[in-house]
């Protein structure tokens, strides 16, 4: 299936959405500022591209940084669940309660703690990302074919070389499946942080547009939020297809 | 683990092994002893959960036995139940695997790999990755990277079990084609009847993780598929059969 295949039927039901939303807009008489349409929208975006461009940046910054250093604990935090059985009997069940706690609620503390820097927005977006990466990491370390880790046991292996032979290749698809869902996090996690309390950002932007009830320009950042998410989840494929290039077959 | 009056190249002596489930105790195998001798093709025939893997990881260094001994005059290589080639290796590097592992210079593991591959009609696949390959290609590329670093035993588990009929004899007639190339013993696992037959010098039946019984196969080298209908090779069959089927 060509890539033009199998952009087809979502783009399909897009612009049929799309249109839609339009049609109803301006047939039913729709106030604009309370739904406006979106060609309104494409419009604002295009007008507003450079102040969106410097807010996005900030938003965009916090994301990358808080998602490598998610990645960076969470491929470390897998592997030491995955190689200390002891350590993973006591912090595993805990690491999933975590997930119980709202971390929307926490990004008025993380505020409140370290102030309106980027430090506590990253923060937010390390606690969001955090967890799939970690699971998704450590199940498929804990999930490579015995049959492998025997053959390289009969060859001699040492325990670092099944790790770094079988056990980490072995993980890297599971691990870009978790990316792929903590980047779909980062930029929502960002402007969580921003909504709270924040100089800069599409957060501050969309905060600041209801308030003037420019509602068109909320929606318009909205539309650089999804482009924003769309690209780096793009950036995750391509990175995939290098580093997992078996996978294409 | 020291035989020394034993001729024999891979000498077992009562090996036992017991898995602990829970409160369970499971014996897998029970006072096996075996031999094979230097160039000899030795299988070992059992119906699933006889016990036959569980004796070839022990002769791998995979798993350890829980009673009895076995010596090994030289080196092993194992290949496991389906192929266990790595899927992020290209067939090729899937060859060098074991070089990699010893730390071994790559270059002349390299040349002879390229070598077999080319001998033996898979050198259009050296640089393809496993999932590119047929199922009896990635048999056959699992079975030079077993043969490919001169070890004295090839230790082999049920190498052709997931190839259908055609394919499958096909490999073991390619696979003997194979070991004119090597002076290694071989122990086979498997629980095709025909396919021991077909390959072997020796059969030993196992059931319920005991040695029922040895066979000697009456058959000549060079083998072809034809002997299999010969009467002594029909009679053992039966023999086989009668051991092996459900009462």
């Amino acid at each position: 299936m060509t890539m033009l295949e199998k952009l087809f039927p979502p783009l399909l039901i897009l612009t049929s959405f799309i249109g839609a939303w339009e049609l109803y807009v301006r047939l039913a008489n729709i106030s604009k500022t309370v739904l406006p349409p979106p060609s309104d929208i494409a419009l604002a975006v295009l007008s507003y591209r450079e102040i969106l461009f410097v807010h996005a940046a900030q938003t965009l910054k916090e994301a990358l940084i808080g998602l490598f250093f998610a990645v960076l604990l969470g491929v470390g935090f897998a592997a030491a669940l995955f190689l200390m059985p002891r350590v993973r009997a006591g912090v595993y069940p805990l690491l999933v309660l975590s997930q119980t706690i709202p971390l929307i609620a926490l990004a008025p503390l993380l505020l409140m703690w370290f102030g309106f820097d980027l430090f506590p927005k990253a923060l937010i977006v390390i606690l969001y990302c955090f967890f799939p990466v970690t699971i998704a990491t450590f199940d498929a370390l804990r999930a490579a074919d015995e049959n492998m880790v025997d053959l390289l046991k009969a060859m001699g292996a040492s325990s670092w070389q099944i790790l770094s032979y079988v056990r980490l290749p072995a993980a890297l698809p599971s691990f870009f499946s978790g990316l792929r869902i903590a980047v779909t996090y980062a930029i929502t996690a960002a402007i969580v942080g921003e909504f709270v309390g924040a100089y800069r950002g599409l957060g501050v932007f969309m905060l600041t547009s209801a308030n003037s009830r420019a509602i068109v320009l909320v929606f318009a950042a909205l539309v650089v939020t999804m482009l924003l998410t769309v690209a780096l989840l793009a950036l995750v494929s391509l990175a995939e297809r290098v580093f997992v290039p078996w996978k294409k077959i | 683990m020291n035989f020394s009056n034993s001729a024999a190249l891979l000498a077992v002596r009562g090996v036992g092994k017991t898995y602990e489930t829970g409160k369970k105790e499971i014996r897998a195998l029970s006072n096996v002893s075996l031999e094979a001798k230097e160039g000899e093709f030795v299988s070992i025939i059992g119906q699933n959960a006889s016990g036959k893997s569980t004796l070839l990881k022990i002769l791998a260094g995979v798993g350890m036995p829980t009673s009895g001994v076995f010596e090994l005059r030289g080196d092993a290589s194992y290949m496991p139940q389906d192929h266990a080639l790595l899927p992020w290796r290209t067939v090729e590097g899937n060859l060098l695997l074991p070089a990699d592992i010893a730390g071994a210079s790559r270059g002349r593991a390299q040349e002879k790999a390229r070598a077999l591959l080319s001998a033996f009609g898979l050198e259009q696949y050296a640089r393809l990755y496993p999932a590119a390959l047929s199922g009896g290609t990635k048999q056959k590329a699992a079975l030079l990277r077993t043969v490919l670093h001169d070890h004295s035993l090839l230790l082999l588990d049920e190498p052709f079990a997931p190839l259908d009929a055609l394919t499958r004899i096909e490999a073991q007639t390619w696979l003997l084609a194979l070991l004119e190339k090597t002076e290694a013993s071989v122990l086979l696992v498997t629980h095709d009847i025909r396919e021991a037959i077909f390959l072997s010098d020796t059969i030993y039946v196992l059931g319920s993780g005991r040695i029922k019984e040895k066979f000697d196969v009456p058959i000549p080298r060079p083998r072809r598929h034809e002997q299999l209908r010969a009467p002594e090779a029909l009679e053992l069959e039966k023999r086989l059969f009668s051991l092996l089927a459900p009462v």
